[in-house]
């Protein structure tokens, strides 16, 4: 392992290795540590979407222009990620579920995104399996452009990328700490060796909580267990991922054929627990038959559990904290880590290779959480 | 072309675990991510042992150190219609 470097990732999920892959591309010598293998913690057991249709105007825009990055991803790394436009669906149950999406489409065709608002009879039109009556819903909001990539290809295209361009990435190693003088970033401490740095970046998923406590910071985290249960392969059945922030289910069919989806646990609280539990299996089932009666006769081949890292307005911590210089944070995803980590890496990349800034990232810090007036993102499935 | 088939849920050969080994997929549930060995209907009971066996051939690491992939629930596939009816959602 190398005992200096420009740049230290703590974390091997898709964020980390992203980044890694652009810094190493502005030529900067980049070490990448991970405990585990790379895509062990939330990238390897997230949903695969991607999404562009948020309420939040930030979210948008960091979605948005991350797809525009994941369509020509596959031939900028040379490795197939599996990248898939076959749009979200979002189910809309009441009249106040539709006002809350009017908004969010207004906002999101601000942006120059096509969203549709359809009819409940159109709905068997994307998705052909629904039940209309049996997910009750009023109508939906449907975004074309919106899909899915391969979180583990993605991750693993993008870390073969960063080690051509020079980066090192080390597996099986784990920060024992991060040590500051004058309150700058010195070096990372493994239990493979130490390494001269002046920036880490904390990319650690839920546990970027403890690497930021080696510096005395405290980031307003929690981890949240999350299930997730696949089916057997079918045939192409439908292209749109069918999402409901009512119900907080989501379910697609993968390019393999198989049917992924998720909903929260019922009566979940914070915490480190990983067990999957039959409670979610039932729920899931229960809700994922009534939204899609013929499923009934698809077997389970398995499901897991996963963490979201949950920030209190449910957006991302970036950027350089003002405790401690060099300590720049890639953490608080609270679901969406992997739909947005095109733009957040090309945006800290601009940060810590250029120096510079953008409103965006200003407005995911650390510092917002002392003020009183976060707006936080609504549209949260899962 | 003689393949030696490893994975018979997903059809992956001890020719295509060689060759991502060779990649530098060295752990095993990155070979899984890569490849989905394990993650068909028989859940890995056909594929982990022999491609850890692979993984001590060709990284010289003992079996007996090579971590195995996390058990995943439920032991045999069941149909969403029979976990539907546990009980009757209200």
């Amino acid at each position: 392992m190398k005992s200096k470097a420009d740049v230290v990732i703590i974390g091997g999920g898709v964020n980390g290795c992203s980044l890694a892959y652009r810094l190493a591309k502005k030529g900067l010598d980049v070490v990448v540590v991970e405990k585990r293998y790379l895509s062990a913690g939330a990238t390897g057991a997230c949903g695969a979407g991607i999404r562009q249709q948020w309420s939040t105007r930030e979210n948008a825009q960091l979605a948005i222009q991350s797809v525009k990055i994941f369509e020509r991803l596959s031939k900028q790394l040379g490795q197939d990620i599996e990248f898939r436009q076959g749009g979200y669906l979002i189910a809309v149950h009441d009249e106040k579920e539709m006002k809350q999406a009017e908004k969010n489409v207004a906002m999101q065709r601000s942006l120059g995104l096509t969203v549709n608002i359809l009819e409940p009879e159109e709905i068997t039109g994307v998705v052909p399996i629904l039940d209309i009556k049996g997910m009750r819903a009023i109508g939906a909001t449907f975004c074309p452009t919106d899909g899915h990539a391969n979180p583990f290809k993605t991750t693993f295209a993008y870390a073969d990328a960063a080690r051509k361009l020079g980066a090192e990435i080390n597996t099986h190693t784990t920060v024992i700490n991060v040590k500051t003088a004058k309150k700058t970033i010195r070096a990372v401490v493994t239990d493979q060796g130490t390494i001269q740095t002046d920036v880490v970046v904390n990319a650690a998923g839920i546990d970027s909580k403890t690497i930021a406590e080696m510096v005395k910071v405290k980031l307003p985290l929690t981890p949240f267990r999350k299930e997730i249960l696949a089916t057997e392969r079918l045939q192409p059945l439908f292209e749109a991922m069918v999402i409901s922030f009512k119900d907080g289910i989501y379910f697609s069919q993968q390019k393999e054929g198989q049917i992924v989806g998720g909903i929260p646990i019922p009566e979940e609280k914070g915490g480190y627990k990983t067990m999957p539990t039959f409670a979610f299996l039932s729920h899931m089932a229960q809700t994922l038959t009534r939204y899609a009666p013929v499923l009934k006769h698809v077997n389970v081949l398995r499901h897991w559990t996963g963490f979201y890292d949950v920030t209190p307005d449910a957006r991302p911590i970036l950027g350089e904290v003002k405790e401690v210089k060099g300590f720049i944070q890639c953490s608080g995803f609270s679901g969406h880590g992997f739909m947005i980590s095109p733009m957040v890496s090309f945006l800290l990349t601009e940060l810590i290779a250029e120096q510079k800034t953008s409103e965006v990232l200003e407005s995911l810090s650390l510092d917002r959480f002392k003020g009183k007036n976060i707006e936080k993102e609504l549209s949260v499935v899962g | 072309m003689k393949r030696s088939i490893v994975c018979r849920c997903e059809d992956i050969s001890e020719e295509d675990v060689i060759q991502a080994i060779e990649e530098g997929y060295t752990d095993i549930e990155e070979l899984r991510k890569k490849l989905r060995i394990g993650m068909g209907p028989c859940q890995g009971r056909v594929c982990i042992q022999l491609v850890a066996r692979i993984l001590e051939r060709k990284t010289g690491k003992k079996i007996s150190k090579i971590r195995l992939p996390t058990v995943r629930p439920p032991l045999v596939p069941v149909s969403l219609g029979t976990l539907a009816s546990e009980n009757d959602e209200k």
